[in-house]
């Protein structure tokens, strides 16, 4: 292993979302709280999603998982496409970097760059309300596993695109969708039965669920359930990652 | 001679673009320690090879090594040993050029005092230091190619390429840069060019390869290349050619000229023809010759022998 290839490419990765972190960091932090200050002031009182929880304790975790998730996906995404736009992604495919530590570097920086957002999030909102903290073990394992995951998803995303477009594409049509239909906005045991089978078939439900699961000790599906299902796609996108990198798809010609 | 180690070995390349097959079973080798030119018309397909050195292109079918590495199965050794300057510009929005170098650096695993003075030397060596801060968009054209041939030396490479690396530099950074690859040629390195200037392969390269349509047409020391070539060149100078006309040439002199310029002649001759014959054919024409210049063909010129394209 060239490991410090690895890490330089990783320090890399990290200091390019962090000289925009306007954009990068703050700014989704920002809009992921709108969500919280509108649903959660407007939906509070009427809202009963867990028992014992208001609205705004049971939605912040998702909103948190939200953040993160999208984030780690646009962290590798972007950056590969913008490495393919301006050519610079030659500079580290000719030199002594391996498909395996091009992978963990990349998926290292989605995972800080997901953690970043957040923990901006999360912190306003364990401020602002009252978060319990049943297993912090159990919601750092999720929010790892889960932008490691994204952080995949968006590298193969950034692979397959040739254009802006066609990662904007698989963002609005596939990305935001599943996020925003994985019970962060509600339990899905409010849904009609149709519903609630065809939430089981989105993996996000099940990092948002065991993510929640780490602050309220309740969830809608047994947490183990939730990390086998997470770990079986991380495994999964890890195995596509590696075979695209090795072949070199779209990125070697 | 023949014994002398090699740098880079290319066997039986090969590659399609779709239909378009853009390396035919190329076979060739570069010497260590040589200063190699690959030649050829727009499209014969040198990048593509050069950039099959470094897997930017990935082969069909055969095999290369630089320094005796596979650049597929070794593929670090290989890469650690290889130093490449692409020909399209590259730029980084990101990062100032000294971070872009260092960034560099630790790819390949370099760090520390000595790598940091050995980037502020490359600075210095290719003008740049001035622009150490400044982000590649903010350089012109001819900058940013020397930043291309920075982050290319970076890890000191037994084997830099360089594709075009004089195209639309002005001529004093062209002497700059000749300058700068001899002398690395000189501490050793061995080095492959492709270029469009065929004065610039004739000054540097001591071998040259000119490939057309995907396939090697020729690999020859330049010397003995431009040997090989039978012409010589007799430019006659007149007065003035507005009212010559070709058809008062002999017929001899006429199957000669080659082009016609201004205020001048230019015949391409034979060398087994004897030149009294030819001063005396001029004469005989009564042409009114103020100065005559002969001169061996250039590489330019053996080079359209050799394809019939123009560079
Ligand atoms: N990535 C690619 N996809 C499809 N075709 C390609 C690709 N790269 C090169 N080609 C084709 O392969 C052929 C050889 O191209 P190459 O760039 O190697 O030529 P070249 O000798 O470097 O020409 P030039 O002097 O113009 O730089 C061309 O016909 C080109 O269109
Ligand atoms: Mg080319």
């Amino acid at each position: 292993m060239n490991w410090y290839g690895c890490w330089a490419f990783f320090k890399k990765e990290i200091a390019r979302f962090y000289s925009v972190s306007v954009q990068t960091v703050f700014a989704p932090v920002v809009s992921t709280l709108l969500f919280l200050l509108i649903f959660g002031q407007v939906l509070d009182t009427r809202l009963d999603a867990f028992s014992g929880l208001s609205y705004s304790q049971f939605l912040i975790p998702g909103l948190v998982m939200m953040a993160l998730l999208q984030n780690a996906f646009s962290n590798s995404s972007s950056s590969i496409i913008q490495s393919k736009m301006y050519g610079n992604l030659s500079f580290v495919l000719v030199s002594p970097i391996s498909p395996l530590e091009l992978y963990i570097a990349f998926v290292g920086a989605a995972i800080v760059r997901g953690l970043a957002v957040g923990m901006g999030v999360l912190l306003v909102g364990w401020v602002g309300f009252d978060l319990q903290w049943y297993s912090v073990g159990w919601v750092l394992l999720f929010a790892v596993l889960s932008a490691a995951l994204m952080g995949g998803v968006g590298l193969i995303a950034g692979i397959v695109s040739e254009k802006y477009d066609h990662l904007a594409a698989f963002q609005n049509f596939f990305i935001m969708p599943l996020t925003f239909l994985s019970g962060v906005f509600y339990s899905i045991q409010s849904l009609p039965p149709f519903w609630q089978t065809l939430s089981m078939f989105n993996p996000f439900f099940y990092m948002v669920d065991g993510f929640r699961y780490g602050f309220y000790a309740q969830s809608d599906v047994s947490v183990y359930l939730s990390l086998f299902i997470t770990l079986v796609f991380l495994v999964s996108v890890t195995v596509i990652n590696l075979i695209l990198l090795v072949k070199g798809v779209k990125i070697r010609h | 001679m023949n014994s002398d180690p090699v740098a880079v070995q290319f066997e039986s390349v090969t590659k399609c673009f779709s239909r378009l097959q853009a390396l035919n079973n190329v076979s060739f080798e570069v010497k260590q320690g040589s200063f190699f030119g690959l030649l050829g018309p727009n499209g014969a397909g040198k990048s593509t090879l050069i950039n099959a050195m470094s897997s930017l292109v990935v082969p069909d079918s055969g095999q290369i090594h630089v320094m005796g590495h596979d650049v597929q199965k070794n593929y670090r050794q290989a890469r650690r040993a290889l130093g490449l300057v692409p020909q399209e510009l590259i730029s980084d929005p990101f990062f100032s050029i000294r971070d872009l170098l260092i960034v560099q650096s630790g790819y390949f695993g370099l760090r520390g005092r000595a790598q940091l003075a050995w980037i502020d030397e490359l600075l210095v060596r290719l003008a740049l230091a001035d622009k150490a801060d400044a982000l590649t968009a903010q350089l012109s054209g001819g900058m940013k190619r020397r930043v291309l041939i920075a982050m290319a030396l970076v890890h000191k490479p037994a084997v830099l390429v360089l594709d075009e690396p004089t195209a639309g530099v002005d001529v004093d950074l062209r002497r700059t840069l000749w300058a700068f690859a001899r002398e690395l040629h000189t501490a050793g390195h061995t080095i492959i060019l492709t270029t469009h200037y065929l004065e610039e392969a004739e000054a540097l390269c001591d071998k040259v390869a000119i490939m057309q349509k995907g396939e090697i047409k020729a690999l020859e020391k330049t010397q003995d290349l431009l040997a090989r070539h039978p012409y010589r060149y007799l430019r006659v100078t007149l007065p003035e050619t507005g009212s010559f006309n070709p058809q008062d040439l002999s017929p001899e002199l006429a199957i000669r000229l080659a082009e016609r310029e201004a205020n001048a002649l230019l015949f391409k001759i034979e060398k087994s023809l004897a030149m009294e014959q030819v001063l005396a054919w001029l004469q005989q024409d009564g042409l009114n010759i103020q100065d005559l210049t002969s001169r061996d063909a250039s590489l330019e010129e053996v080079f359209l022998d050799l394809t019939g394209a123009q560079l």
